[in-house]
């Protein structure tokens, strides 16, 4: 370093650790209201120190479900925001790679125009046309339907771009080696490119699997069904009942899990994590 | 850049570019023509007839008072988010790239943010400000100060800024700190070595240096605001009190919900695409060319 001085380390340390406590701040205090019953909640005076509910509010948020706010309970919603995001990180990964294998090791007339169809829709966000895209959903019946929820989110030019990217770099000393061993495409791909992809695959999932855990818009307008919901529109829904009947303790136990699974995978997949967004975003 | 050995194929190209295709024109495509002729359309109530008005949908639009406080309201929530969690990110950044112990455990305690949900982070800080239970929200009335986002507009765009930009700080705090360790030390030496102190080196050479990085971020965070925040607000204010948090965005949707007026509802929809492809257009031409010193 240009110049050490213990002084400017502490001021960083300072400064960090209170961004730390100030990002950490309001999930601590949802974590505590789940910690409570509902009176204590709702009198305005919540402690700053977990209460002995625990067990019991997720017991019931997991298991039984509020009694007003809805009629299924956690369990069922957690499953279908796993469906939905699984789903949605799979079937990004299966479409784009393959059309990205047919762009970057194939000539054929119409590529880039193929190419570009793909790109475009990097700037047709879903918000934009959100009443079209619901009409033909609801035309093609795919309401209240797992294919519903994922297929409009899967097709997007961003794993595309990546796994292009990613062919780019590879030797083509690879494909000419393996085309002397007899191989045809099919085989290429299959036994050398994908396990070089691994990695990039890795990325692309974790990223994309945080992106459809956490949508929000699409499964709103197109689950009418409770049995339906992700857990994300779960929790909107457990608050819109007016708010001195809302179960505060249940909804917050409700939002601490629906935080878990994709904090977890950026804590314990970091690398993959920053790989993933920094390449999805070059 | 493009492969000089590639295989040959006549059909088998097609066949692995058809279920991206596929689902490109059907939920891309399809809606998207869908949305920009529905806008030159006027459906009656029922939504059995539709004519066809030219740009009645778009005249009726621009002649609507909300649409300009829509506007208005947009571009306060996008100047204030992408500053602020622009200015937070850069200087915990620059803290963080203070090679300090436990400099990782920093970034990990950083960056969780980015996974949350963006309605969830809103439940989060709606619960915190919330007028009656809301932790935070008691001690600001003790001091006799009247905050109440249920009914105060300004009270409730403070509360949704704040959470978007919770949310988008661990974004740009990654691709600052990359930005960051990615300038030579060499260069700051060299500031240093010429007498320029800490500050000075910053606004010099670092930040310069860092413009590509602020540049891309600038472009991302104005699209995330405008059309990722829509889960914080829906979930926080539903576009009130009053319409003072309504978006672009949420206008949208609120119009075309129900049925309403999904012609005006197009429109709008055909706008926020013309103001998308610009973003992108502006991102890829200077991104590309690196803004750079």
């Amino acid at each position: 370093m240009v110049e050490h001085r213990p002084l400017r380390d502490l001021v960083a340390y300072l400064v960090l650790s209170l961004g730390v406590v100030i990002f950490a701040f309001p999930v601590y205090v949802a974590f505590v209201a789940s910690t409570y019953d509902a009176a204590t909640v709702v009198s305005g005076n919540l402690p700053l120190v977990p209460g002995g509910r625990m067990l019991e509010n997720y017991y019931r948020a997991v298991f039984v479900g509020g009694s007003r706010f809805m009629n299924q309970p956690v369990g069922v919603l957690l499953a279908n925001s796993f469906i939905t995001a699984i789903g949605i990180a799979l079937g990004k990964i299966f479409i784009s790679i393959l059309s990205a294998f047919a762009i970057v090791y194939f000539r054929f007339p119409f590529r880039k125009t193929a190419f570009w169809i793909i790109f475009i829709t990097l700037m047709l966000p879903v918000e934009v046309r959100i009443y079209p895209t619901y009409k033909i959903v609801a035309d093609l019946r795919m309401l209240d339907t797992y294919a519903g929820l994922i297929l409009p989110l899967i097709a997007s030019a961003t794993g595309t771009l990546l796994f292009r990217q990613f062919f780019m770099t590879i030797p083509d000393e690879l494909l000419e080696a393996s085309r002397i061993d007899g191989a045809g495409p099919l085989r290429f791909f299959w036994d050398t490119l994908l396990p070089l992809s691994m990695t990039t695959v890795a990325a692309l999932f974790v990223i994309q699997f945080i992106y459809g855990w956490n949508q929000y818009l699409w499964p709103l307008l197109i689950t009418t069904k409770d049995s339906m919901q992700t857990i994300v529109i779960g929790i909107k829904k457990m608050l819109t009942t007016t708010d001195e009947l809302a179960e505060w303790q249940l909804a917050m136990a409700t939002a601490v899990l629906a935080m878990l699974p994709p904090v977890a995978v950026v804590v314990f997949m970091q690398r993959l994590f920053v790989k993933g967004l920094v390449e999805t975003e070059k | 850049m493009e492969k000089s050995v590639v295989f040959n194929g006549k059909l088998l190209p097609y066949l692995l570019l058809a279920p991206q295709l596929a689902i490109t024109l059907i939920f891309f495509y399809w809606p998207a023509s869908q949305a920009i002729w529905q806008s030159f359309l006027r459906e009656d109530a029922f939504g059995l007839n539709s004519e066809f008005v030219g740009l009645e949908n778009y005249q009726a639009l621009f002649a609507q008072p909300e649409y300009y406080t829509a506007i208005g309201t947009t571009v306060v929530f996008s100047s204030l988010v992408t500053v602020l969690s622009l200015g937070v990110a850069l200087l915990f950044a620059t803290q963080a790239d203070k090679n300090l112990k436990g400099a990782s455990v920093y970034k990990t305690l950083m960056i969780w943010p980015y996974a949350v949900a963006p309605a969830i982070a809103g439940v989060l800080w709606f619960f915190i400000f919330h007028p009656t239970l809301g932790t935070l929200a008691r001690p600001l009335r003790f001091m006799g100060f009247n905050w109440n986002p249920m009914l105060d507009g300004t009270h409730a765009m403070i509360l949704v800024v704040m959470a978007a930009v919770w949310k988008q700080v661990a974004y740009n705090f990654l691709f600052f700190l990359a930005g960051l360790q990615a300038i030579p030390k060499s260069v700051i030496e060299a500031g240093a070595i010429d007498g320029a102190g800490p500050l000075r080196r910053f606004w010099t050479i670092i930040f310069p240096l860092l413009s590509p990085t602020t540049f891309f971020l600038l472009v991302v965070n104005i699209v995330y605001v405008f059309f990722e925040t829509f889960g914080i607000i829906d979930a926080v204010t539903a576009g009130g009190p009053a319409g003072s948090t309504t978006t672009m965005v949420y206008k949208v949707f609120a119009d075309g919900r129900l049925g309403g007026d999904l012609g005006g509802s197009a429109a709008q929809s055909v706008v926020l695409m013309v103001i998308v492809i610009a973003l992108t257009a502006i991102q890829f031409r200077y991104v590309e060319r690196k803004v750079q010193y």
